[in-house]
C-alpha cells in the first residue's frame, strides 16, 4: 500500500532492530502516522478534524473509564452517584464536565470532518470504503452518545430513553414486543439503565476498532486533498511526520482551547436544566429535547404529521429519520461526477451550501417546541434534505460542466503562489 | 440501480411531507398564559462571570434564610454539614452546628429506631420522612429538593430570585381559567402562573447576625446565592482552574504554531 516513494522504516538502535524482527509495531506506526505515509502537500485546516476526532475519542475513553470507577448504574442511586462525583471525588467535577462536554466536542469535530468530506468529495472512488466506515462510526457514536445521556438518570435521561426506544414501537405488530425486549421492562428502569451502561462502556472500543479499519482503508489510496486531484508523483506529497504531525499539533492546541473554555467556564451551556432533576416516571417535562447533535434528525422525525398511504405518521417519521442517515451509505453512487472538489463544481457548490443552511435550519427546528412556524420549516427543510441527496445530486452530477482543473497538485500549489505574488506586487 | 431507486424513495418522502404541510394547521392553538409569564430579572452575584469569588457573608445569611424559612418544607439532600466549612465556618463551628440537628439513628442496645445529635458527616435532614408525607402536608404538591435548584430550572439563579420576589395580585385582565385556584398563588415568573407555594418571605422575617436589613429582596438575594453554592460548590475552583489550563494551552498552541511554520518554511503549500 501507499506510494512507491514512501520512506522505509530502518531502525538504527539494536533494541529497535530486535523489536522490528519480533513484533514490527513501530514499523506499523511509522507507516500509518509517521514519516512512512506520504500525504498531499496542499491539505488545508479542514484536514485536521480526523486527528481531532481521534483525540476526542481518546479523551472520552480516559474520562469515561475514570467516571465508571465512581458511578453506580442503579436506578436508585445513579443520579446521586453523579452528584457524588461532582462534589466529593477529587477533581470529579472536572472529569465529569470534561466527559459531558467532550461528547459535544467529539460531535463538533466529526460534523466538520463530514463537512470536509462532502465539500471536497472525499467519499468518491477510490475512497468509498473510507466513507462507508465513517458512516458506521457516526452511527456508533450516536448510539453511544444516546446511552451515555441516559446514565445520569435525570428527567431528560429518562424521557429521552422513553422517546428513543418508543421509535421501535412504531413498527407494526412486533414493535411493542421489541421495545419491551430492548428495555427489559415496560418502561425505562433498572434493567435498561444497566444494559445502557454496559453498552456505553463497550461501544467506544468498537468505535476504536472501526477507526482502525477507517485509517487502514484510507492508506490504500492515500488522503484526498482540496483540489481532489489524485497524487501523481513524489513532489505532490510530503511525509506525514513531521509536516502534518506539526500542523495537527497546532490544531490540537486550538481544539483544546475551545474544549477547555466550554468545560471550565460554561459547562452546562449545551446541557438541559431538566437533567438536574432526578428521573420521575410520573412527571413528563414540558419539552423533551435531545442533545444538540441530534436536533436535525429530531426535526426530520417530527416533520411527518400525515398518515400517507397505509403507513402512519409516526412510522414515516422513524423511517425518514433512519433513512436520513442510511442514505449517506449510498452517497458515493448517488453522485456520479468524477470531479471530487467543489472548487471545480460550480453547480454542485451552490446546492451544497443550500444543504448546509438546510441542516442548520433543521437543527434549529429540532431545538424548538413542535409549534408553528417550526413545524412547517422542518417540513420544508426535510423536503430539501431528501431532495438534495436523492434527486438533485444525481441530476447535477450528470448535467454539470466542471471548471478547468490543474494537471497536478504541485501545479495547483505553484499557481496559487504565483497568484499570491502577483497580488502582493500589484 | 441506486439512482432510480433513490429517486423513487426521495419522491415518496417528499410526497408524504408535502401532504403533511397541507394538512398541518398554520396557526398554533392560542396559549394566553404565555403573554402573562414574565422573563426573569437578572441577579448579579459575586460568583458570576470570569473572575468569581464566594461572598462568604452573603452565603452565611443565605443559609440562615434556608434554615429558618425554606427548610420547613424543602430538603437539601446533597449538602452535608461538613460542606459549610466553605462558607467560612471553622471545624468547631461546624461541629456545633451539626449538633443542633437530630438525625435518625438506631439504638445500639435495642436496635429500635432512635435519633442522635448530628455529626459533620451527616447531611441536612429532610423536613418530611417521605414523599407521601410531603404531599399530605402540602396540598398534594411535593416541595422540590433545593440542592440543585439553581441548575435544575430554566433561567437558573435569576429564575429563583425572581420567583421569590415576584408574588403579586393577579392582573385585572387575567382570564378566569388562569386565576389561581384554591391553595394556589399567582406569580408571573412561574411558567404555569399559579404555584402551590405561598409567598415565603416577608420583610424582617429573619434577624441577620451581621445587622443587614432583612428585606424580602435582600433575603431572596442571599438565599439564591446560597443555593448557587449548594448546586455547585466547586464553581469558583472550576473557573480559576480554567484560567490556569487556558494559559497553559495558549502557550502550547503558540509553540506548536511556531514549530509548524518552521517545519513548513521551505515547502510551498
Amino acid at each position: 500500500m501507499s506510494f512507491p516513494w514512501a520512506k522505509n522504516y530502518e531502525p538504527q538502535q539494536p533494541l529497535m532492530k530486535w523489536l522490528d524482527e519480533k513484533l514490527p509495531l513501530p514499523r506499523l506506526v511509522y507507516n500509518a502516522i509517521g514519516a512512512g505515509y506520504p500525504v498531499p502537500r496542499n491539505l488545508n485546516y479542514f484536514w485536521n478534524f480526523g486527528v481531532l476526532a481521534g483525540a476526542a475519542l481518546v479523551i472520552q475513553i480516559i474520562t469515561g473509564v475514570i467516571l465508571a470507577m465512581h458511578y453506580a448504574a442503579n436506578a436508585g442511586v445513579a443520579f446521586n452517584s453523579v452528584e457524588h462525583i461532582m462534589r466529593d471525588v477529587n477533581s470529579g467535577w472536572f472529569i465529569r464536565y470534561a466527559h459531558m462536554n467532550g461528547a459535544s466536542m467529539f460531535f463538533i469535530v466529526v460534523y466538520l470532518h463530514i463537512f470536509r468530506g462532502l465539500y471536497y468529495g472525499s467519499y468518491k472512488a477510490p475512497r468509498e470504503m473510507v466513507w462507508l466506515l465513517g458512516v458506521v462510526i457516526f452511527l456508533l457514536m450516536m448510539a453511544t452518545a444516546f446511552m451515555g445521556y441516559v446514565l445520569p438518570w435525570g428527567q431528560m435521561s429518562f424521557w429521552g430513553a422513553q422517546v428513543i426506544t418508543g421509535f421501535f414501537s412504531a413498527i407494526p405488530v412486533v414493535g411493542e414486543p421489541i421495545r419491551v425486549w430492548l428495555l427489559g421492562g415496560f418502561a425505562p428502569d433498572n434493567a435498561a439503565l444497566n444494559r445502557f451502561f454496559s453498552l456505553h462502556y463497550l461501544l467506544p472500543f468498537v468505535i476504536a476498532g472501526v477507526i482502525i479499519l477507517h485509517i487502514w482503508a484510507l492508506h490504500i489510496p492515500g488522503s484526498n486533498n482540496p483540489t481532489g486531484i489524485e497524487v501523481k508523483d513524489e513532489q505532490d506529497t510530503v511525509p506525514f511526520h513531521p509536516y502534518y504531525t506539526a500542523k495537527d499539533g497546532f490544531g490540537l492546541g486550538i481544539f483544546l482551547i475551545v474544549f477547555a473554555a466550554l468545560t471550565f467556564f460554561t459547562p452546562n451551556l449545551l446541557g438541559h436544566a431538566d437533567n438536574y432533576i432526578p428521573a420521575n416516571p410520573l412527571s413528563t417535562p414540558a419539552h423533551i429535547v435531545p442533545e444538540w447533535y441530534f436536533w436535525p434528525f429530531y426535526a426530520i422525525l417530527r416533520a411527518f404529521t400525515f398518515n400517507f398511504l397505509w403507513i402512519d405518521a409516526k412510522l414515516w417519521g422513524v423511517i425518514a429519520m433512519f433513512a436520513a442517515i442510511a442514505l449517506l451509505f449510498f452517497l458515493p453512487w448517488l453522485d456520479s461526477s468524477p470531479v471530487k472538489s467543489s472548487t471545480y463544481r460550480p453547480l454542485y457548490k451552490k446546492f451544497f451550501w443550500v444543504l448546509v443552511a438546510d441542516v442548520l435550519l433543521l437543527g434549529l427546528c429540532g431545538m424548538k417546541p413542535a409549534e408553528q412556524p417550526w413545524v412547517i420549516l422542518s417540513q420544508i427543510g426535510s423536503i430539501y434534505y431528501f431532495a438534495h441527496f436523492l434527486i438533485i445530486l444525481p441530476i447535477v452530477s450528470r448535467i454539470e460542466r466542471p471548471l478547468p482543473m490543474p494537471n497536478s497538485i504541485t501545479e495547483a500549489v505553484l499557481a496559487k503562489h504565483a497568484d499570491d505574488k502577483s497580488a502582493a506586487t500589484a | 440501480m441506486v439512482r432510480p431507486l433513490g429517486f423513487l424513495v426521495g419522491l415518496g418522502f417528499i410526497a408524504a411531507l408535502v401532504l403533511a404541510i397541507f394538512t398541518t394547521p398554520l396557526k398554533n392553538e392560542p396559549n394566553v398564559a404565555y403573554s402573562f409569564v414574565k422573563h426573569p430579572k437578572h441577579l448579579k452575584l459575586a460568583s458570576d462571570g470570569v473572575a468569581p469569588h464566594w461572598d462568604v457573608a452573603q452565603l452565611q445569611r443565605g443559609m440562615q434564610v434556608y434554615r429558618e424559612v425554606c427548610s420547613a418544607c424543602h430538603s437539601l439532600n446533597l449538602v452535608a454539614f461538613r460542606n459549610i466549612e466553605d462558607l467560612g465556618y471553622t471545624e468547631g463551628q461546624v461541629k456545633t452546628f451539626a449538633k443542633s440537628f437530630q438525625v435518625p439513628s438506631v439504638n445500639p442496645d435495642t436496635g429500635e429506631p432512635a435519633t442522635r445529635d448530628g455529626l459533620p458527616s451527616d447531611y441536612f435532614p429532610a423536613p418530611y420522612a417521605n414523599e407521601v408525607a410531603a404531599r399530605a402536608a402540602n396540598n398534594n404538591a411535593v416541595p422540590p429538593d433545593l440542592s440543585l435548584i439553581t441548575k435544575a430550572r430554566e433561567g437558573g439563579k435569576d429564575y429563583i430570585y425572581s420567583l421569590l420576589t415576584g408574588y403579586q395580585n393577579p392582573p385585572a385582565n387575567l382570564p378566569k381559567e388562569l386565576q389561581p385556584g384554591a391553595g394556589l398563588h399567582f406569580n408571573p415568573y412561574f411558567p404555569n402562573l399559579n404555584l402551590a407555594m405561598a409567598k415565603p418571605l416577608a420583610d424582617g422575617q429573619v434577624t441577620y447576625a451581621d445587622g443587614t436589613t432583612a428585606s424580602v429582596d435582600q433575603m431572596a438575594k442571599d438565599v439564591t446565592a446560597f443555593l448557587v453554592w449548594t448546586a455547585e460548590p466547586k464553581l469558583v475552583t472550576r473557573v480559576w482552574a480554567g484560567w490556569a489550563v487556558l494559559g497553559f494551552l495558549v502557550i502550547f498552541s503558540i509553540l506548536t504554531y511556531l514549530s509548524y511554520r518552521n517545519i513548513w518554511a521551505d515547502k510551498k503549500h
